[in-house]
């Protein structure tokens, strides 16, 4: 017998995995919810048809999307992370004694529900004291908050289904408003391969670039996202993710990390050609 | 409904139902439209689709014939009257312009008066310069704050009556733009004793026929026609719409005054969507409207919140000139923040990817419908809480909405077609004007053919150009000239 999990990455490019079984599959009031066991990338969640993470390489993406901003703000405290409801963001943010205080803000309780009972190697942590869950529409929850984050991370889904409010420029300018003076906002940025996902990807760097006084775009490779190329937007009041950073103490926190390295953060900065043109091209 | 040679089903969508059978059938088309079902244009066929395209069809037997109905049409007409508690209903396919136009034709001869509030649609007086009925303007009260035109006083209609015995009827917004409604049982209990008819614009009312806690719909208080905009609160095409008469209407006369300016080739398309939003209403209506009016309330207190915005409600209701008030609008003032409503409007649509309905000199208005959900709401919501924190201003230089008092000098029919020349605007102070100017939308003139231009309404004119209100009217597009009567 043969089982397989297909998502399409554009109308003529389809990826494929071979799926064991189906652990759960749930429709909730957002969207479906599908958690599958896979031999080459163990667990496999996926929203709509569309992979969020798989067991094999979430490390990737959680490491990128955490210790790229918390390298930069040493001080970084108070945080607030949206989406992410399978607590990956919140495992790796949760390593560093110094954060106080974690706001998760994901919309659908479901998906929580479904990560803790099939996905504990991420949803490990959602129970920190630190932690504070909101289950609540991420544009709601931010226009009530002013100066009192040093980081916010948006873990969001891609912007063609329920995420596309978090791909605003109203998003972004009350993400703006909630940050502290030196506050960091970091987003997943989509992929910029497919004509689809770049031309999201420009229009979302426009608005981002028309919010924040510093903003850069770094990248990483993620298997099982589209293209397995994966962009991160890094915006900022004040600190400047490759010249501010200060190796020496993000290593005397002695983190053990399989992806991410002091090293590569300065390098994944370094972007090719076709993409600082792409970027370039909504920057003025 | 009594006499109906059909056992009416609101389940039932006889066009739709008839449309399915007639694809079914796969006729061979030997007739109008040339497109013979798509395959004769497929640029067409591939932008609107083959299911589109393949109903786009001629009248015929199996599908009735909108000039003259007996069958589907007829029974389509028959539920939408049923639905909408009238005794008759028509289905108009020019828009609700044209039912509005029905009722006045139908009311109205030349030389009739018509007693009507002056902040009525462009489409009430294009009628009066069909007809060529003197309008006998109810100036309605402004709220000074909002400086919107409210509903009219049951005074002031009885004032006009009173003044005006030979009026043959009175109109009604029912409720304006923003959702304003005036006391219509009274106003119908006064035009019905005054042997006067009672007509109703329900352009922005179509959800009073479903809702629980909305205002009162027009055939409820007994108005005689009444025009309703399906396409906007009830979900059907852009151009369909429905007029619904009382009792004391002739049906069979309105069909006539329909057929003089109606198309011959009704669309089928637009028929269907009537049709199939006719029965969605009656199944769903109630539930649909409750959940709309919740967004909205939640949509006022969300931005309420946000501090310098006023999205007004319920509590504007005064028992006279604000009788009721639509909660299903959503209406904010934003003079406050110090920004003149048509610029949030364009912030909006420039900056944040959001169309709203209208803005105009102190509001916004965001139209609120069958289609909408939370998700977009907090994307509205959120977007007025960074234009106020990056666009506000001290407001100083933002003029407020006021009512202007129209003099009129003659019927706009008569100064329409009458020998005029055309003048700077600035030199036309104190000529009558021969043309409509307004600002679109919300279509409510600021001048109509045959009232005196003032130095006050220039100022007005020139003010909302430079604001970015699109203005329309006038032949000049630029609306630097304007046509007045000849020497006057």
């Amino acid at each position: 017998m043969e089982m397989w999990f297909s998502e399409f990455h554009t109308p003529d490019v389809k990826h494929s995995i071979r799926v064991n079984r189906q652990l759960y599959s749930k429709q909730s009031d957002y969207q479906r919810i599908d958690i599958f066991e896979t031999p080459e990338f163990g667990r496999v969640l996926t929203l709509d048809g569309n992979v969020m993470l798989t067991e094999r390489d979430e490390f990737i993406y959680d490491e990128m999307i955490t210790h790229v901003p918390m390298a930069i703000h040493k001080e970084a405290r108070d945080i607030l992370v949206i989406g992410a409801g399978d607590g990956g963001v919140v495992r790796e943010l949760t390593r560093y004694d110094r954060v106080r205080h974690i706001d998760l803000v994901e919309m659908d309780p479901m998906v929580v529900e479904a990560c803790r009972a099939y996905l504990p190697g991420n949803a490990c942590r959602l129970d920190d004291r630190r932690v504070h869950l909101h289950y609540e529409n991420a544009l709601r929850f931010i226009r009530r908050c002013e100066a009192k984050y040093d980081l916010i991370i948006v873990d969001s889904s891609d912007p063609f289904g329920p995420s596309e409010g978090l791909f605003t420029r109203e998003f972004y300018g009350n993400c703006y408003n909630a940050l502290k003076d030196d506050g960091i906002m970091v987003n997943q940025q989509g992929s910029p391969f497919y004509a689809e996902d770049a031309h999201a990807m420009q229009r979302s760097h426009k608005r981002i670039a028309s919010t924040f006084q510093i903003s850069r775009v770094y990248q990483a490779h993620i298997p099982t996202f589209a293209a397995g190329y994966w962009l991160f937007g890094f915006a900022s009041k004040k600190y400047h993710p490759v010249d501010d950073l200060d190796a020496e103490a993000w290593n005397a926190l002695n983190l053990r990390t399989r992806y991410y390295t002091t090293r590569l953060h300065k390098g994944a900065f370094y972007l090719p050609a076709f993409l600082e043109d792409m970027l370039k091209e909504v920057e003025e | 409904m009594k006499g109906s040679r059909f056992k009416l089903n609101q389940n039932h969508a006889p066009i739709h139902e008839a449309l399915e059978t007639f694809r079914r059938m796969r006729v061979v088309p030997f007739d109008v439209p040339g497109h013979k079902r798509g395959r004769g244009n497929p640029e067409l066929t591939e932008f609107l689709g083959q299911k589109c395209v393949g109903v786009d069809v001629n009248s015929m037997k199996p599908l009735d014939n909108l000039c003259h109905p007996v069958s589907v049409i007829r029974e389509a007409e028959e539920l939408a009257a049923d639905a909408f508690g009238a005794a008759h209903a028509f289905l108009m396919v020019g828009g609700t312009t044209s039912s509005v136009q029905t009722m006045v034709l139908t009311a109205c001869k030349r030389g009739d008066e018509i007693i009507l509030p002056r902040n009525v649609h462009r489409s009430v007086l294009n009628a009066l310069v069909l007809c060529g009925a003197i309008p006998v303007y109810v100036n309605p009260e402004v709220d000074q704050r909002l400086g919107i035109s409210l509903g009219m006083r049951r005074e002031q209609v009885e004032k006009a009556i009173k003044e005006h015995p030979k009026a043959v009827a009175v109109l009604v917004n029912n409720p304006t733009y923003y959702g304003i409604c005036s006391d219509l049982r009274a106003i119908v209990k006064m035009a019905h004793d005054a042997g006067m008819l009672c007509l109703a614009d329900e352009a922005h009312g179509t959800h009073f026929y479903f809702g629980g806690g909305l205002p009162v719909s027009a055939m409820a208080a007994g108005a005689d026609m009444a025009s309703v905009s399906m396409h906007k609160s009830g979900g059907s095409l852009t151009q369909s719409s429905l007029l619904l008469t009382g009792p004391n209407v002739h049906a069979g006369y309105v069909r006539q005054i329909i057929n003089l300016t109606q198309t011959t080739s009704g669309s089928y398309l637009l028929m269907s969507s009537l049709d199939i939003s006719r029965r969605n209403l009656a199944q769903r209506g109630r539930q649909i409207f409750h959940q709309v009016a919740d967004m909205a309330e939640y949509a006022r207190e969300e931005i309420n919140a946000i501090g310098g915005y006023y999205a007004f409600g319920k509590e504007l209701v005064n028992g006279n000139s604000v009788f009721d008030f639509d909660i299903t609008k959503l209406s904010v003032h934003t003079l406050d923040i110090g920004l003149a409503g048509i610029e949030v409007y364009d912030i909006l649509r420039d900056e944040y990817d959001i169309q709203i309905e209208f803005g105009d000199i102190g509001n916004i208005l965001a139209y609120l419908s069958i289609g909408d959900r939370a998700q977009e709401i907090e994307r509205l919501v959120s977007a007025l809480a960074e234009i106020r924190r990056r666009f506000q201003t001290d407001g100083s230089g933002l003029l407020s909405q006021e009512y202007i008092d129209p003099q009129v000098v003659t019927s706009p029919q008569e100064a329409f077609y009458a020998d005029k020349c055309s003048l700077p605007l600035r030199e036309t102070e104190g000529k009558v004007c021969s043309e409509f100017v307004m600002c679109y939308p919300p279509g409510i003139p600021i001048l109509a053919p045959g009232e005196r231009i003032t130095a006050e309404i220039l100022d007005y004119i020139e003010y909302a150009k430079a604001k970015g209100c699109n203005m329309t009217g006038p032949e000049d597009p630029d609306i630097l000239r304007l046509n007045v009567l000849a020497g006057r």
